[in-house]
């Protein structure tokens, strides 16, 4: 982290025999007079944020959903649910763009959108991505909650049931308070990976999609350092993210501190 | 009755649209090519070919590749676990000063984007390496390095609430009977943490599985070091539109770490849940 912070004050040389030299803010100030760096930015936090809330609720959801069911469907669900965390992202991202591939596409064939392109317009291209986010990082939240719901002891939430308590109320009055420990950690991770999305998105939308409409930070600073040779503006990119979390992080783990649960 | 069968239907729909793309990469892996090309996709195939899988495992030195990999994820696996497991006791057990801040900052290092870090990061390892050669450019040691490195936060993370839920009673009832500090971290906390090391060794076997941004940008000479994703990349060029290698590939990707989960799997269910106290 130190290096990378380091580089940021300097004109990296790669291949010439100039010496690094320091340039102050230099990056910083060239990054935030960008226009590019604002759009890119909300495009970022819109889609992190979309992107957690969907994971945390089919996860949710899902491991809610798997208390109820019975031994073989929810062995089925588990199951599937690992195969999805198994794949790895290249793979993930290659099927889901030959699904949904323009002419040889299951989707487009079961439509009937014979030469749709989902990539071209921006908004599809992020919410195909979404998807593909959501289908890797969900399975983590479900088993991660599973197995807490499950740890919960049995006599509280039987209290519960004959009190009349639906699942809905449940959920929110017993099982949330009980697993805020593993909410935290669920919550903190999902957000970082998300916020740090890289894969999906560069080869989806092929390095960050037309004129960059489906850039996030994370893609436009491996942009930046690799196809620009601007090592030290894509290092204060990667800088203004890890601030931006830290952020977020800090304000999550307060909000946490202030309902008692300390660190 | 009734409810319980609603909620069997969803847990059977929810399994399945989550496994149908896995289904369908396998699918096509196997498809013969005049299938794949058709504007008639069906979801099965009546001859089905392992052309595809010929020429992704006809990759010279694929063998090789594939040891390279499975070397690298292992070799992570247990250092970052031993490693997080002395940590997460440390972390845990002891009152020290600037605890909060040493855990906070682990949850700063997992926010650096890697993508950033990989130009510093090379720099770094040509330098180490001109001092310990194992660890420079073109070795798998500059991989488990960096690998064990960015897994570590997450597994200190967390092994930090299983060791939590351990009752401290336990290690003072050892105490009594006149084990010392080693007895107690190896004999009574590490094998209660175990399904825990389990969860996080997931997690480490994925990242130093998946990566090829540190093996394409550290092994820079020495083809026979180079990893297996690296090697399968070749395939990945979606606009010259040969997905039934891409497919092949991606299946023969993910295969390993299937099998790790399935070794793991009864332990993750356990492990994950462990890390509510009380």
């Amino acid at each position: 982290m130190a290096v990378g912070v380091d580089l940021v004050f300097r004109q990296a040389q790669v291949s010439g025999g100039q010496p690094t030299r320091f340039v102050g803010a230099d990056n910083y100030t060239r990054l935030f007079d960008d226009p590019q760096f604002w759009s890119v930015l909300v495009a970022t936090v819109l889609f992190a944020a979309a992107c957690v809330l969907a994971t945390l609720a089919v996860g949710a959801g899902l491991a809610v959903l798997l208390t109820r069911a019975s031994r073989w469907p929810r062995l089925a669900l588990s199951l599937a649910a690992m195969a999805a965390w198994a794949v790895p992202a290249i793979s993930g991202s290659t099927v889901w763009m030959f699904l949904f591939d323009t002419d040889l596409g299951l989707v487009n064939q079961v439509l009937g959108l014979d030469g749709y392109n989902w990539t071209y317009d921006r908004y599809t291209a992020f919410a195909l991505v979404g998807a593909v986010v959501v289908w890797h990082s969900f399975p983590f939240v479900m088993v991660t909650l599973y197995a807490g719901i499950e740890a919960i002891p049995k006599s509280t939430l039987e209290a519960a049931a004959i009190d009349g308590a639906s699942t809905w109320r449940t959920f929110w009055r017993i099982m949330v308070p009980i697993l805020r420990p593993l909410l935290a950690i669920v919550v903190i991770q999902s957000i970082i990976w998300d916020f740090k999305v890289f894969t999906q998105i560069y080869v989806m939308t092929a390095g960050g999609g037309i004129a960059g409409q489906n850039l996030t930070l994370n893609v436009w600073a491996y942009q930046q350092a690799f196809a620009a040779s601007e090592y030290g503006l894509g290092s204060a990119i990667g800088v203004v993210m890890m601030l931006i979390l830290l952020v977020v992080t800090l304000l999550y783990l307060r909000t946490l501190k202030r309902s008692g649960e300390p660190l | 009755m009734r409810r319980l069968r609603v909620a069997d239907m969803l847990a059977v729909l929810a399994a399945i649209v989550t496994v149908f793309p896995i289904y369908w990469m396998v699918l096509a892996a196997l498809k013969p090519a005049g299938e794949i090309q058709s504007a008639h996709q069906r979801p099965w195939t009546l001859q089905p070919s392992l052309d595809s899988f010929r020429r992704v495992l006809t990759v010279d030195d694929f063998g090789r590749y594939f040891l390279n990999s499975v070397l690298v994820a292992l070799v992570v696996v247990v250092v970052s676990g031993l490693v997080a497991f002395l940590a997460a006791v440390a972390l845990t057990r002891f009152r020290f000063r600037f605890r909060s801040t040493v855990l906070v900052l682990f949850l700063v290092a997992q926010m650096v984007p890697i993508e950033a870090l990989t130009i510093p990061l090379f720099f770094l390892v040509r330098d180490v390496g001109a001092a310990v050669p194992a660890v420079g450019l073109n070795t798998l040691g500059s991989l488990m390095l960096v690998h064990t490195a960015f897994t570590l936060p997450f597994a200190i993370w967390m092994l930090r609430g299983f060791v939590a839920a351990i009752p401290d009673e336990l290690e003072e009832a050892a105490q009594l009977d006149g084990a010392n500090r080693f007895t107690i971290l190896w004999r009574i906390l590490f094998p209660l943490v175990a399904p825990g090391l389990a969860a996080t060794s997931v997690f480490s076997f994925i990242t130093a599985w998946n990566d090829f941004l540190f093996a394409r940008t550290f092994i820079i000479s020495a083809t026979d070091r180079q990893t297996l994703p690296m090697a399968l990349l070749v395939f990945f060029k979606p606009d010259e539109n040969d997905w039934g290698a891409i497919m092949a590939a991606s299946t023969l990707m993910t295969v390993p770490v299937l099998v790790f989960f399935l070794l793991v799997r009864r332990r993750l269910v356990s492990g994950l849940g462990g890390a509510v106290k009380d």
